[in-house]
């Protein structure tokens, strides 16, 4: 059974409870226990990346978990496949690029999408202007489109974009790619406050949210966070289920304060 | 027909639009509201065409090839690109991007490259209007073009060699994204082909359009008023191709792009988006993007610009394939009848036309889009 990412959200949101997310490229070494490690360890929902050839919008710890993923043969098929047999009880998002979606044609992307129980979808390099029809077809589907806001997003257009948003709005923290950084940028906290002033779903930042202490500053202003490549670094490393579990209860702790 | 802007939103029919993160979306507004506003501009368009003819070199002349066409049966002209500064097309777009740059306040330019000419030419724009500038160059090309390299330093750039992926000329351009979007506030980002996000390829093809409306001027002279019957240059991204293919798109001439057979986007692909744009692309059933293999780093690109696409899908270009055992032929072929050595990018519109038996009795006009310099190291192995 499909769970809602965005009445989930809203319903934690709305107990008082932080928000958190980790990101785990689909078709590494031992993705799936991860998963099923960071539900247990406290995550509200995780979100899957699907591997693709060209990740512009990704630094190099994310480039390199695609590129293992890839050199173990996954596909976007597999990687959906071996999802749907999760049953974490949280609800599950994947995140790609959308030349996946337009290869298979948005109607069969998103349908898949629903049939493997995942509830949500990012593509980053889709912007808003070019949203609409993978909007229509995916929301017809019952899947919902996670749209980005970015620090450059001009006012006008942010309350159309957070409006066109589902499951939640995801506000990027600093401008670039994802990555471990050593200091919380001010953008971070700028953007999800702008982001709350025009939309109550929930807001979570995501890009440049590197260690608890970071997503524990954050979350005084937002309601949530991504968090990915320290997690994904954990598996890269070696540390397995166990080092995802252990990463993902200390964000848990840090943004519950 | 005519080449006219695209669409508001970037389209050339189908084709084009602006499929980068958000984050970049209002670097590309900017550049297309101050592009727009340039390009009215007499006093910008006056700055362009005085580099260009002062320190470009322009006009490049059209050479009449007698000895080629005697041998092929086919009246060859070559529009002489690689008599430009920095021996290609390449120099046009950047002098155009680098002076549009300054004028938007900003102090660096980042750019890709593939063979390495765009990367020089940037490099050089860099160094006349003392501007700081990064290269991303794939290791791989890297390693076959060191020469170019070295005169990318030489100018004053840093170059980066990009590891990821297949590591040449697309992951380049991925790198080359991912420096912009961080970087974007005092960086321009100095694309060189007809290709990416709007407003690029419909930027990148006005700079070059000068190609064209010399080379018609130039042709009706040699001609007596007439026009070529085929109109030919190769295709990467397909800048100097739709630069020679706008002086000509409102006549007769047949119009032929000519792709690396391992790289043929518009030859052997489906739609697909990279890059920032929606446009032919090699890529598996999956969509995952495939590598393209050609013996030329500048032509390795699995992607083209979108006006190409769109220029295909309407019926008013072609696109061929040769492949690099054709392309070596013409290199020396091109070098002995005519003591033109051609960048092997360029020795594929040459191919074509040696290999074609339909052109027999016709006159072609060929971008000959650069020179064969910094290619002879790599032909060296090859010929023995």
């Amino acid at each position: 059974m499909t769970v809602s990412l965005e009445a989930s959200l809203m319903s934690a949101k709305g107990a008082g409870r932080k928000l958190l997310v980790p990101y785990i490229t689909g078709g590494m070494d031992q993705w799936l226990d991860a998963i099923r490690a960071a539900a247990d360890a406290g995550a509200d929902a995780v979100e899957i990346g699907i591997p693709f050839s060209d990740p512009v919008m990704d630094g190099p710890v994310i480039q390199e978990a695609s590129w293992q993923s890839l050199q173990h043969g996954s596909t976007p098929q597999s990687v959906v496949a071996e999802a749907a047999d999760l049953d974490v009880g949280i609800p599950l998002a994947v995140m790609t690029y959308y030349n996946l979606a337009y290869r298979a044609g948005h109607e069969r992307f998103a349908a898949n999408l629903y049939r493997a129980g995942i509830s949500g979808c990012i593509l980053p390099d889709l912007p808003y202007v070019e949203s609409g029809p993978w909007r229509t077809a995916a929301e017809a589907a019952g899947v919902e489109p996670v749209l980005l806001a970015a620090p450059t997003t001009p006012e006008h257009r942010l309350p159309d974009l957070c409006a066109a948003s589902r499951g939640f709005v995801y506000a990027v923290g600093v401008m670039g790619v994802t990555g471990v950084r050593s200091e919380l940028a001010a953008s971070a906290v700028e953007i999800a406050a702008r982001c709350k002033r025009v939309t109550d779903k929930a807001t979570l930042v995501g890009v440049g949210i590197s260690n608890p202490e970071q997503a524990a500053e954050v979350v005084q202003v937002a309601d949530g966070v991504v968090v990915g490549s320290s997690i994904v670094r954990r598996l890269l490393d070696g540390d397995g289920p166990e080092g995802v579990a252990a990463l993902v209860s200390q964000y848990r702790r840090a943004i519950d304060g | 027909m005519t080449m006219s802007r695209p669409t508001p939103e970037g389209r050339f029919g189908d084709f084009g639009g602006r499929f980068v993160p958000e984050s970049l979306i209002a670097a590309c507004e900017e550049l297309e509201r101050a592009f727009t506003e340039a390009w009215s501009d007499p006093s910008f368009i006056d700055e362009f065409q005085r580099v260009l003819c002062d320190y470009a070199g322009r006009p490049s002349p059209v050479t009449e090839c007698h000895r080629l066409s005697q041998r092929l049966g086919v009246r060859v002209l070559l529009k002489r690109e690689d008599l430009n500064h920095t021996g290609s097309h390449k120099i046009n777009n950047v002098i155009g991007q680098a002076l549009l740059a300054k004028r938007m306040g900003k102090s660096k330019l980042v750019a890709e490259t593939g063979a390495g000419q765009h990367g020089v030419a940037t490099a050089t724009a860099a160094a006349l209007l003392g501007m700081e500038c990064k290269v991303y160059m794939g290791a791989v090309d890297v390693e076959r073009q060191a020469l170019n390299v070295f005169r990318m330093k030489l100018l004053g750039s840093d170059v980066e060699a990009v590891m990821s992926g297949s590591r040449t000329l697309k992951d380049a351009v991925n790198e080359a994204l991912r420096h912009w979007v961080a970087a974007v506030e005092d960086t321009h980002y100095c694309l060189g082909s007809v290709m990416g996000p709007h407003p690029y390829p419909w930027m990148v093809r006005e700079f070059h359009r000068v190609i064209g409306e010399e080379a018609r001027a130039q042709c009706s002279e040699i001609l007596g008023g007439g026009e070529p019957d085929v109109v030919t240059a190769c295709v990467g991204g397909g800048s100097n191709a739709i630069g020679i293919f706008s002086g000509f798109i409102d006549t007769e001439a047949q119009l032929v792009g000519v792709e690396p057979a391992g790289g043929a986007a518009v030859g052997g692909g489906v739609p697909g988006v990279v890059h920032g744009m929606l446009s032919y692309l090699k890529q598996d059933e999956d969509g995952q993007v495939l590598e393209a293999e050609s013996i030329s780093a500048g032509l390795d690109y699995p992607g083209v610009g979108p006006e190409h696409s769109y220029l295909a899908s309407v019926g008013r270009a072609t696109y061929v394939s040769v492949t690099d055992d054709e392309v070596v032929a013409a290199f020396e072929l091109l070098s002995r009848t005519e003591g033109i050595i051609p960048a092997l990018e360029s020795a594929h519109a040459i191919a074509w036309v040696a290999r074609e038996p339909s052109l027999k009795g016709k006159t072609v006009l060929v971008n000959l889009s650069g020179r064969g310099d910094k290619d002879v190291d790599q032909m060296m192995d090859i010929l023995g």
